[in-house]
């Protein structure tokens, strides 16, 4: 392989309107090294990587590679220069085939060369253990192998510096190895330069040399990681941990963990439901959630808990099995009519599937409210007013929703649940937050349960599962497996189980 | 300061594109040979030269402003009722199958013809359900099922006209034989032939709508479907409904406007009676920006480009294809929506705030050719 | 096979290439991204503006009848390829509507052709002739059907074949394929989504321009109100979609709809006969064909319908019936690209 390089970044600067996204942010990463970029939610650092890998430009700083000041636009020209980033969701071509993916942008040409690429990515699959199959449509690959493919493609292009933004969400545990496996290789045996940008702590302890902490936009530290081999003892573990979470949140977070109310009766009751879907055999499905339940779902995306919580929604379609709201049989009823007697599916995307954009937040009250034929527009926006105090939105209710930021959309959208809701289906309710808005979310959602609300949610963050679930089920495949007893699983056991290794539990 | 200065901006950005159009419109009728003058002179004798020509006028003007109106309540809903003018001919179909099946007689109650309107509105409702239905529940694209449509609704006219209502002498596909005069909508007068009750209802229908799209339910779960349709859903908005709502009101009005062409203008069935009047209304909608406040007018102002371009081909130093008045208002509409984008992109201070939350966009492109999954 | 019947085929073979050419056209647009809505209006006025400068080069003498028909053609496909660059740049620049600019368009072009060719009407004008080609028309069965066309014919065919392979084949095509789904990732790997965007227009809008003037020098010559190509616009658009935006689909069906056209209007010259029994009904009902044809296909390939139909199927061959029928567009289709 090519040689080695050294990349510096000098005073970066990046705005975004009224967020200052990186603020003078100077930073060396050598050769050979893994080093981890941690960060909370909205902290700056995919923003930073995204100047690195050409993405964006910055407002003000230099890119020094090797001792000299490099000026580039565009990925492309970044990738000319070596650096070649991995985005959280992998910048592929849905309806190519992996084959296809692995050309395009590579050698000049006008003719494919099929033959030559496919040995080309076989030999680099084979060096990492990645398992792709080169004639296989990218829409049916899971998130890893597409993380696969595009480190397999990037590494042909020459690339001598990896980024890799969230690599680790949505993946299971053995797919994480093979993913770090991967990794280690490149920077011991190549003098590659990996950067892993995450907001884990525990995947920056495995795997990185050193790490360096940014904060509102600020690099507020970094640190040389203890040797990470797998004889660390747990308080070195703990120290380092804690150190980071300080430098991370300014203070010490206490952990998170909640009351579990005491059980009512069986609201939502799921007796062999089939779902049916093209991709994946789903096996019947059989669960009873109860009053004041919180039911996690765990599983790498795709796996059929997103088909299976809008199948209970009634939002997909169903094939055969009973299902019950409050012993009344809903299978063959619509969303709606799920909707009036209390159930509410909330969707990932907020503002493609839950807000409407261009329609301001009275609208927003309005359309939930009683269903008069005259809306009382005055009422509406007191009505709205007094929500956004309760919620504690930043904005007003004539603002359009689509200006708000993330975190207040998803206020937005508490408040517009009814207030005693009997079953609240969530898809991912805390993506894309930051710790404070997150955990905001759940003391929301707790006191809904508190007076009698189910919940079913889905999260690839193994730790909101672990710490707000009663039950949580594992979707492998459109298998489901109930977890034993959730007190008593660690994260990285429930990753191995989204994996499919139900037998090691 | 700021105010008049935003506001001068505003005209000229109104006036540029108008210019524009006009200017394109002269070279055009320079470049066949003929004084644009003299067409701005015929146009305007055409429409407005006496009360008669003013009659023409609101002729057009009552069944444009009828789908105008339908069709800001489908935009507000985010779809595309191409399949108006097919709506407007099956009204028409309608409203002669009633004039042609009762035996209508001078002593009959004037009820009589408000059913047969009511009639021809259920003509329009029928059609309009069937764009609907394929596109809520089969998934089939509303403008191509409208296109679609049209044609049919085209060929089953052609196929009554020259079979079932063939006139008894002299038969060909020009039309079916008068209606009797009963069935036919009255005129106020000889000199200003026009129907009154007709305009009652054009505005009855304008406040109506307006109203039931500011002040009520039904209003906003239109424009949280056209917006957003999955997320109105979830909001627990009857989507499937409020579209076909939409649908059918529009279907109605079309239906309407369909049985004044019938009923009023031609006194009897032609093929294309609906003249391209839908069409029409689609253009003025995306002129507006789906803003109803200004239909009235700006159909008034294609009305009468429309009655007064019918003088081109007559005036003997002309002889022009009456098909200039569509050039007009095709680049009228054309130049307006492309000179907003202009000032978006290239002048975005000079959008005021307000401005912005007033102005609804058109159904985006990307749910036109995809399809419901 | 009855001589007859081959004469037939290649009959409709002929009358199906403006609408061949123009569902390809629109095809190629398609795939980058962008709506070319206004066919219908694209086709007439370029049908007139075409034939209008083959004609005047016709009556000046200036130019010999192969160069005049040239030039009618290369009018045509600048006229069709300027309305689908406007169409391009009010969205990539302007950040328009497609859909609402390519309406507007529709209607304009569509006026516009009966305005400037008011003085054109039934009169006569150069006219592409056919020509077999040497010995592939002399083949059995397939000659006559294939290769006793003109030339525009045999463009049609290459047409076809060079855009399967230039979408599948090469790396122009993966850029081609790739704006028009994920542009982010165009863009990461280095295409001009835009400047490619453009291009494709235009060389989408140039083809349908040439499917206009095919029309006027070739299948029904002149101009004549209402014009012949009325409707065809849309159903080349209807084609596209069912044709799943490739090429050979595409192609299959606009032949299927001119066979269907065929047969329906030799029903209205001659007369329907089943084992030699006239067969009475008001023939000109079958003109709905064509459309409901169009609704047909439209269902069989969104959706609904068919997943509806598919349930009643064993899972087996669900699959492979779904892949089939199913037509999904291009999924950056109709949507802007900005990136920073």
């Amino acid at each position: 392989m090519a040689s080695a390089m050294q990349i510096e970044l000098r005073n970066i600067h990046k705005r975004f309107g009224p967020v200052q996204a990186n603020q003078d942010i100077s930073v060396t990463f050598p050769e050979g090294k893994i080093v981890g970029i941690l960060g909370e939610n909205g902290a700056g650092k995919s923003t930073l990587m995204k100047i690195l890998s050409g993405f964006q430009p910055a407002d003000q700083g230099e890119i020094l590679i090797d001792g000299e000041v490099i000026n580039y636009t565009g990925p492309t020209a970044a990738i000319a220069n070596g650096i070649g980033m991995l985005q959280q969701d992998p910048l592929d071509v849905g309806a190519f085939t992996v084959l296809e993916n692995f050309i395009y942008g590579g050698a000049e040409g006008i003719t494919l060369g099929r033959a030559q690429a496919e040995a080309t990515l076989d030999d680099l699959s084979a060096r990492f253990g990645f398992e792709l199959d080169p004639h296989q449509l990218i829409d049916n690959l899971l998130i890893a192998q597409r993380q696969q493919l595009e480190i397999v493609r990037l590494l042909a292009l020459g690339v001598q510096t990896l980024i890799l933004d969230e690599p680790t969400t949505g993946i299971s545990a053995e797919q994480k190895i093979i993913l770090f496996d991967a990794l280690r290789k490149l920077a011991r045996d190549e003098g590659m330069i990996i950067l892993l940008v995450s907001h884990k702590l525990e995947d920056v302890i495995e795997l990185c040399d050193e790490v360096m902490v940014l904060r509102a936009g600020v690099l507020v530290g970094d640190m040389e990681m203890p040797i990470a081999d797998h004889n660390l003892t747990g308080t070195v573990i703990a120290e380092t941990k804690q150190h980071l979470v300080t430098m991370m949140f300014g203070e010490e977070l206490e952990a998170q963990s909640r009351d579990h109310y005491s059980l009512g009766k069986p609201v939502l009751e799921v007796d062999q439901l089939l779902v049916q879907d093209l991709r994946l055999d789903m096996q019947p499905i059989s669960m009873s959630v109860r009053a004041s339940e919180v039911i996690g779902l765990a599983g790498l995306d795709g796996s059929g808990q997103e088909l299976f919580m809008r199948a209970c929604a009634r939002l997909g379609r169903v094939a055969g099995g009973d299902l019950r709201l409050n012993g009344e049989d809903v299978v063959g009823a619509s969303y709606r009519q799920l909707f009036r007697r209390g159930c509410v599916f909330g969707a990932a995307g907020r503002l493609e599937e839950g807000l409407i954009a261009g329609l301001t937040l009275t609208e927003h009250t309005a359309l939930v409210a009683d269903d008069h034929l005259r809306i009382d527009w005055k009422s509406m926006a007191k009505r709205t007013a007094s929500r956004i105090d309760q919620y504690r939105v930043k904005g007003r209710a004539a603002d359009n929703v689509e200006q708000l930021s993330g975190g207040n959309q998803q206020r937005v959208l508490m408040g517009l649940l009814p207030d005693e809701p009997q079953l609240l289906i969530l898809e991912q309710p805390t993506r894309g937050l930051d710790v404070d808005s997150a955990r905001w979310i759940w003391t929301q959602l707790l006191q809904r349960c508190q007076s009698g609300t189910a919940i079913i949610f889905n999260s690839s963050d193994l730790e909101e599962l672990v710490t707000y679930s009663d039950r949580v089920f594992v979707f492998y495949a459109g298998r489901v497996y109930p977890v034993p007893d959730v007190s008593q699983t660690s994260i990285d056991e429930l990753g191995h189980l989204i994996g499919g290794e139900f037998q090691q539990a | 300061m700021k105010d008049t200065k935003s506001l001068a901006t505003q005209i000229a950005f109104l006036l540029i594109p108008v210019a524009i159009s006009l200017a394109v419109a002269a070279i055009l009728v320079t470049a066949v040979g003929r004084d644009p003058l003299e067409v701005v002179d015929a146009i305007w004798k055409g429409a407005f030269k006496d009360s008669r020509k003013l009659g023409g006028v609101v002729n057009f003007w009552i069944p444009l402003t009828l789908v105008s109106i339908g069709l800001v309540v489908t935009f507000r809903a985010g779809l595309w009722n191409i399949g108006v003018e097919g709506q407007m001919m099956m009204g028409a179909l309608f409203a002669s199958w009633g004039a042609q099946a009762l035996l209508w007689d001078a002593n009959m109650s004037p009820l009589l013809n408000l059913a047969l309107i009511a009639l021809s509105a259920l003509g329009g409702m029928f059609w309009a359900f069937i764009v609907g239905a394929l596109k809520i529940r089969l998934g089939v694209n509303e403008i191509f099922g409208g296109v679609a449509l049209n044609a049919l609704v085209n060929v089953i006219s052609i196929y009554m006209i020259s079979g079932p209502w063939q006139p008894r002498i002299g038969g060909s596909a020009q039309g079916t034989e008068p209606f009797p005069v009963p069935a036919l909508l009255p005129e106020f007068s000889k000199s200003f032939p026009v129907n009154i009750f007709m305009i009652f209802l054009v505005f009855a229908a304008f406040v109506v709508v307006m109203i039931m799209l500011n002040a009520t339910r039904w209003g906003l779960n239109l424009k949280a479907v056209g917006v957003n349709m999955r997320s109105a859903l979830l909001l627990g908005v009857a989507t499937e409904r409020t579209s076909m709502s939409a649908f059918l009101v529009c279907g109605a009005l079309a239906g309407i406007a369909g049985s004044y062409r019938v009923l009023f203008t031609f006194d009897n069935l032609r093929p294309l009676a609906s003249g391209g009047i839908g069409f029409l209304g689609l253009l003025v909608v995306l002129l507006l920006s789906i803003r109803l406040l200004w239909v009235p007018l700006i159909t008034f102002a294609f009305a009468a480009i429309l009655t007064g371009s019918t003088r081109l081909q007559i005036a003997p130093s002309l002889k022009l294809d009456s098909s200039l008045a569509g050039v007009l208002q095709g680049m009228l509409v054309l130049f307006v929506i492309l000179f907003q984008g202009v000032r978006e992109v290239f002048f975005p201070k000079a959008l005021s705030g307000d401005d912005e939350a007033i102005e609804d966009s058109v159904p985006s492109a990307s749910s036109v050719v995809g399809q419901k999954r | 096979m009855n001589e007859e019947f081959l004469n037939t085929l290649g009959s409709i073979i002929g009358t199906a290439t403006p609408l061949v050419i123009a569902s390809l056209g629109e095809t190629i647009t398609e795939r980058a991204g962008v709506v070319n809505l206004s066919l219908d209006g694209s086709l007439a006025l370029a049908a007139v503006l075409g034939f209008a400068a083959a004609w005047t080069a016709q009556e000046a003498g200036v130019l010999d009848v192969p160069m005049q028909i040239a030039l009618g053609i290369a009018v045509a496909m600048l006229v069709g390829a300027l309305i689908a660059t406007l169409i391009g740049f009010s969205s990539i620049k302007l950040r328009r509507d497609q859909v609402a600019v390519g309406f507007v368009l529709t209607l304009l072009a569509a006026d516009l052709a009966r305005f400037l060719g008011a003085d054109f009407t039934r009169i006569p004008g150069p006219q592409i002739t056919r020509f077999a080609l040497p010995v592939l028309a002399d083949l059995p069965i397939l000659g006559p059907i294939f290769f006793q066309q003109n030339v525009l014919v045999y463009f049609s065919y290459i047409l076809m074949f060079l855009i399967w392979f230039w979408l599948f084949r090469t790396k122009g095509g993966l850029s081609l394929r790739a704006i028009g789904e994920r542009p982010e990732a165009a863009y990461a790997r280095g295409a001009k989504v835009q400047r490619l965007r453009y291009w494709y227009t235009f060389l989408g809008g140039a083809l349908v321009g040439l499917a206009g003037v095919a029309y006027s020098l070739n299948v029904k010559p002149g101009w004549s109100s209402p014009p012949a190509m009325q409707g065809d616009g849309w159903i080349a658009l209807a084609i596209v979609i069912f044709g799943g935006w490739h090429p050979f689909r595409v192609v299959l069906g606009a032949w299927l709809f001119a066979a269907l056209r065929a047969v329906s209007s030799n029903i209205q010259t001659n007369g329907l006969f089943i084992f030699g029994q006239e067969i009475n009904f008001p023939f000109v009902l079958l003109n709905t064909l064509p459309w409901l044809l169009m609704i047909l296909t439209l269902l069989i390939v969104s959706g609904g319908f068919t997943e509806r139909l598919l349930q009643y199927m064993p899972r087996a061959v669900q699959h492979r019936m779904r892949a089939f029928l199913r037509s999904d567009p291009p999924k950056a289709l109709g949507t802007r690209f900005e990136m920073e």
